[in-house]
């Protein structure tokens, strides 16, 4: 008899715990803070921010300038990454300046773009660009600049031309490293944009439950925002690892 | 010397000093030798004698040497489709299926998409590997995607298909049977083969004649002619008495009695 593969529910005891133990911190007083909220008035809150209009709409500011900053970083970084990856003469010229470009923490950049884009939307999807174009451009040079060489050489052999080489090749060879730095471009882009909202404190968004709440105490406010902010980055990462193993499947890897 | 065929004269390569040598390294030394067209000819030698980098030369992938390479009458000059190879990691492209990998060989080639078709699909049948045409190469084990290689190198029908030590990389099981593979697939194609490999036996085994080379410099030590029948059987007393005596050629070098 073969043992049937049940779900694993054990992961599920430390939240559930956690929150038990919560639920009995309120009960029996074990705190007199007012910060300690109960997890009754937590849930009451998400019940009364999901059907309220102004949540939704910070949730979607929030998520079209994430969407916005991905897609404009992603595609000036492949652009470079391209670029620096397949012409060595530019790499020599710009690569250096690059490379210490992109050791400056992304946050140092904000009172800079602050000062010349003011602190709304235009301001935090630059932001957001900039989180998303880095480890592209990273990713993609480098997965043009590690080709095995042994491939290279059977281009060669069979007599490819450059261009031949550059999309027969180099391209496919380096598509899996691409798609690793197009999926930490979704990351941080989405870390970003709550890291925008808090740096960059105008306009809607949902950083502003975080915010607001801190600003008034409000735990459950707190809390909630932290959820759905968690949710969120969970949903975005699920997508993107789904496509990443569908890619998987097809290419492989360069062994 | 015959007009048709691959005919290496006089070829001499150098590795220019570097820092901390005084001399240059002379990897080849006058290396002559002519081989007929369709024949197996394999070429024996320890490493560091030179035997890849001659490989590399014949192929066209360095231009750097003096002396002359003549194919058939012409000096080569570059790759072309008429020198095919067969390395020892079978390089064939992750993202390709074995079909797809084995029309890289085709790219260039001036036939029409049927024509390539065609001749894809005859030497996917030609190594046995009709029903994995549409896998991938992380799908196969060592020997079979070594054998897509050959199935690449000889889809355009080269007229020299060069193997640089093709089973080196795989289990003496697997080495065996892909030895009688090529052996087959020579006797069918009768495409002139230069076989490089460190294993003295597979040389007797497949070649016509079997070239001996000697490190610091590369040279041609000798030439031994294998006139044993083919299908060869490596417990034949005469295929061992020919294998013994190349042995002892390298037993010399180390200072062996």
């Amino acid at each position: 008899m073969s043992a049937v593969r049940t779900r694993d529910y054990r992961g599920l005891v430390v939240p559930v715990v956690a929150v038990l133990v919560w639920w009995l911190a309120v009960q029996q007083g074990w705190s007199q803070s007012g910060l300690l909220v109960s997890p009754g008035t937590v849930l009451a809150t998400a019940w009364e921010q999901l059907s309220s209009l102004p949540f939704w709409r910070g949730l979607g500011a929030s998520l079209a300038r994430d969407v916005s900053g991905f897609v404009i970083g992603t595609a000036l970084g492949l652009i470079l990454g391209c670029v620096l990856g397949l012409s060595p003469l530019f790499e020599r010229l710009v690569g250096p300046s690059f490379n210490t470009f992109k050791q400056v923490s992304l946050f140092a950049w904000i009172p800079l773009i602050s000062v010349w884009f003011g602190l709304g939307d235009v301001s935090k999807v630059v932001f957001l660009s900039l989180a998303a174009l880095v480890p592209v451009v990273v990713n993609t040079c480098d997965g043009l600049r590690n080709v095995p060489p042994g491939l290279l050489e059977v281009a060669r052999v069979y007599g490819f031309s450059r261009w031949q080489t550059i999309i027969g090749v180099l391209l496919p060879a380096a598509l899996p490293s691409i798609f690793t730095g197009i999926y930490l471009a979704l990351v941080y882009a989405w870390l970003a944009t709550i890291g925008a909202e808090y740096l960059l404190v105008s306009g809607e968004g949902v950083g502003n439950l975080l915010i607001d709440g801190s600003e008034h105490f409000r735990m459950d406010l707190v809390l909630f925002g932290m959820v759905v902010i968690g949710a969120v980055g969970w949903t975005l990462n699920a997508l993107a690892r789904a496509l990443e193993r569908r890619l998987q499947q097809r290419y492989g890897s360069a062994d | 010397m015959p007009a048709n065929g691959l005919s290496l004269q006089h070829i001499s390569k150098q590795f220019s000093a570097q820092r901390g040598n005084a001399a240059a390294l002379q990897v080849l030394d006058d290396i002559d030798l002519d081989i007929a067209p369709g024949e197996f000819i394999s070429i024996v030698g320890a490493s560091g004698c030179g035997k890849s980098t001659l490989l590399r030369l014949i192929l066209g992938l360095d231009g750097d040497y003096q002396g002359r390479i003549l194919l058939d009458g012409a000096a080569i000059s570059g790759t072309g489709l008429e020198r095919g190879i067969v390395f020892q990691d079978h390089r064939l492209f992750p993202w390709l299926t074995v079909e797809q990998n084995v029309a890289v060989g085709l790219k260039n080639a001036p036939l029409s998409a049927r024509q390539k078709q065609a001749s894809v699909r005859e030497h996917i049948a030609l190594v046995g590997l009709e029903r994995f045409a549409q896998a991938y190469p992380r799908q196969l084990s060592g020997g079979m995607a070594q054998r897509v290689a050959i199935a690449r190198g000889l889809v355009n029908r080269p007229r020299v298909l060069l193997l640089d030590e093709p089973f080196g990389a795989l289990d003496a099981l697997t080495r065996n049977r892909l030895q009688n593979e090529l052996q087959r697939i020579w006797a069918q194609e009768r495409i002139t083969m230069v076989l490089v490999t460190h294993d003295v036996d597979e040389a007797v085994f497949l070649g016509d004649r079997v070239v001996v080379m000697q490190p610091h410099p590369g040279r041609i030590r000798r030439v031994l002619d294998v006139d044993l029948p083919r299908p060869r059987q490596r417990s034949d007393s005469a295929f061992i008495a020919l294998r013994d005596d190349l042995l002892s050629d390298f037993a010399e070098e180390q200072g062996v009695e």
